[in-house]
């Protein structure tokens, strides 16, 4: 019974957080948002492009690359933030860049786990194609800028799932940002790793409320890109 | 000098011969219908010509051109190819044979016109706004023609174009074909529809199991065959 009150109180804190407009919940709020929204962006212009390439051409031991990239689609983000944070660290070989605990090292962390997401869900959308829309390009004499628009039209929709998909991994996930970005109050501090915070130090409720704060904004982010999903699917 | 000039072409796939070394000229204005049964090789055969895929071996040459993988774009250019089930892009029927010309850099004044021009010829200037995903079979068959008669290609080829269409289909497909041949395009038509190459075509090939069995004019291959397996394919009693 505990356990359920400690919910609700979450879910009316959550509605007076919301209300009242707390600049801190505010910080936390946009920088989850802004480092979640610029990782997948980053992670779609180098997925997006690479998974073109992949897909559009075949070379000896492609299925190998598309099986590895499968592979880091479901990559632990804990695992991801190791990494990053042995490349930025002082002694790494990308310590120069003095970005270890920043919003920069969170977003080249997330980057990097919605990367795999976006180029294998772009590979498995143009694999998808019907083999005979190349041809058929090519008998019409389509250049080659041409034919690559008409591919993309053509895998829109499966681009779009492709940023769900990348963003959902990137605002939920907490391994990484904690790793690399440390949860620093006032700069790094992220809605996932406040939750971890106020969860281990028995805030229940505040970890609720925020939770909850990360599902409507989980929420929004999707419906929004599900309505474009929805307006430019096929009619075959 | 021959429009498609084809000398002892061969093709395999996975070991299984397709086509077994084709010889034949088709004369520039000329409509010609390749018969014969399924997986007699007339689909691989039009892929061939439209540079699609290469010959194992022998040579084809368009206007005397030997068709090469590098120049088989240019070649393309002047060649249209209309396949037996057409991929509509996901737009209207005006843009779907509009893009033909845009991909040739046409000027959009021009487009219009040939668009309205080539709609008109298959009866589809009312369904120009529709997207073209939405049509039956029939009209997409006919969307695929236009967009192939619109750049004005010297060389039609047609895999099955009206296979499982409807008569008024086939009419209408038939009669843009006998159209664009009065106007000296040279039209190669597959079909396995021996009706159909007796209404429309000036000569006839018949292929079987990878080889031209027969090629005569139409009068002669219908009422006169030299193969006693024109005669049984033509009676329908060509067992396969």
């Amino acid at each position: 019974m505990e356990g359920i009150g400690i919910f609700l109180e979450g879910i009316s804190k959550a509605f007076g957080l919301i209300l009242s407009s707390d600049p801190e919940i505010l910080r936390i709020t946009v920088l989850s948002l802004e480092v979640s929204m610029v990782a997948t962006l980053v992670g779609a212009a180098l997925g997006m492009p690479l998974g073109f390439l992949i897909s559009s051409r075949s070379f000896h031991g492609r299925s190998l690359v598309v099986a590895i990239i499968n592979t880091f689609m479901g990559v632990p983000p804990v695992v991801v933030g190791l990494v990053v944070y042995l490349l930025l660290s002082s002694s790494g070989p990308l310590g120069f860049l003095r970005i270890l605990y920043t919003p920069q090292a969170m977003i080249l962390a997330q980057a990097l786990l919605t990367f795999p997401v976006v180029c294998g869900l772009t590979i498995s959308s143009i694999l998808a194609l019907d083999p005979s829309l190349k041809e058929t390009l090519k008998s019409l004499s389509a250049p080659r800028l041409w034919e690559a628009a008409i591919l993309l039209k053509e895998i829109r929709v499966g681009l779009i799932t492709a940023l769900i998909a990348a963003f959902g991994a990137a605002i939920s996930e907490v391994g990484a940002i904690m790793m690399v970005g440390g949860n620093i109050l006032g700069y790094t501090r992220a809605l996932t790793t406040a939750i971890m915070l106020y969860t281990n130090t028995g805030e229940f409720a505040l970890a609720i409320a925020l939770g909850i704060i990360l599902l409507i904004l989980s929420f929004a982010v999707n419906l929004t890109l599900t309505i474009i999903q929805m307006k430019y699917r096929k009619r075959r | 000098m021959a429009h498609v000039a084809l000398r002892s072409v061969r093709k395999s796939y996975s070991e299984k011969e397709i086509l077994k070394g084709i010889s034949m000229d088709i004369q520039r204005g000329e409509l010609i219908s390749i018969v014969g049964p399924s997986g007699s090789g007339k689909t691989t055969l039009l892929r061939i010509i439209d540079g699609l895929v290469p010959p194992d071996s022998g040579e084809i040459r368009i206007d005397g051109n030997r068709l090469t993988k590098e120049n088989a774009p240019t070649i393309r250019a002047r060649v249209g190819m209309v396949f037996q089930k057409p991929l509509l892009f996901d737009a209207s029927v005006y843009d779907n044979v509009a893009l033909s010309l845009k991909f040739r850099g046409v000027p959009n004044d021009l487009i219009r016109k040939k668009v309205e021009e080539a709609l008109d010829l298959v009866k589809l200037k009312d369904l120009a706004k529709r997207n073209a995903l939405t049509l039956s079979g029939g009209e997409a068959q006919r969307v695929a023609l236009a967009r192939t008669l619109v750049y004005d290609p010297d060389l039609i080829l047609l895999d099955e174009p009206t296979a499982n269409l409807d008569p008024a289909n086939v009419q209408i497909i038939e009669r843009a074909l006998t159209k664009a041949n009065v106007e000296m395009k040279t039209v190669v038509l597959v079909t396995h529809n021996i009706f159909q190459a007796r209404r429309i075509a000036k000569r006839v090939a018949l292929l079987l199991d990878g080889a031209v069995i027969e090629i005569q004019d139409t009068e002669s291959f219908f009422n006169r065959p030299l193969d006693p397996r024109t005669r049984l394919f033509i009676d329908g009693d060509l067992v396969y």
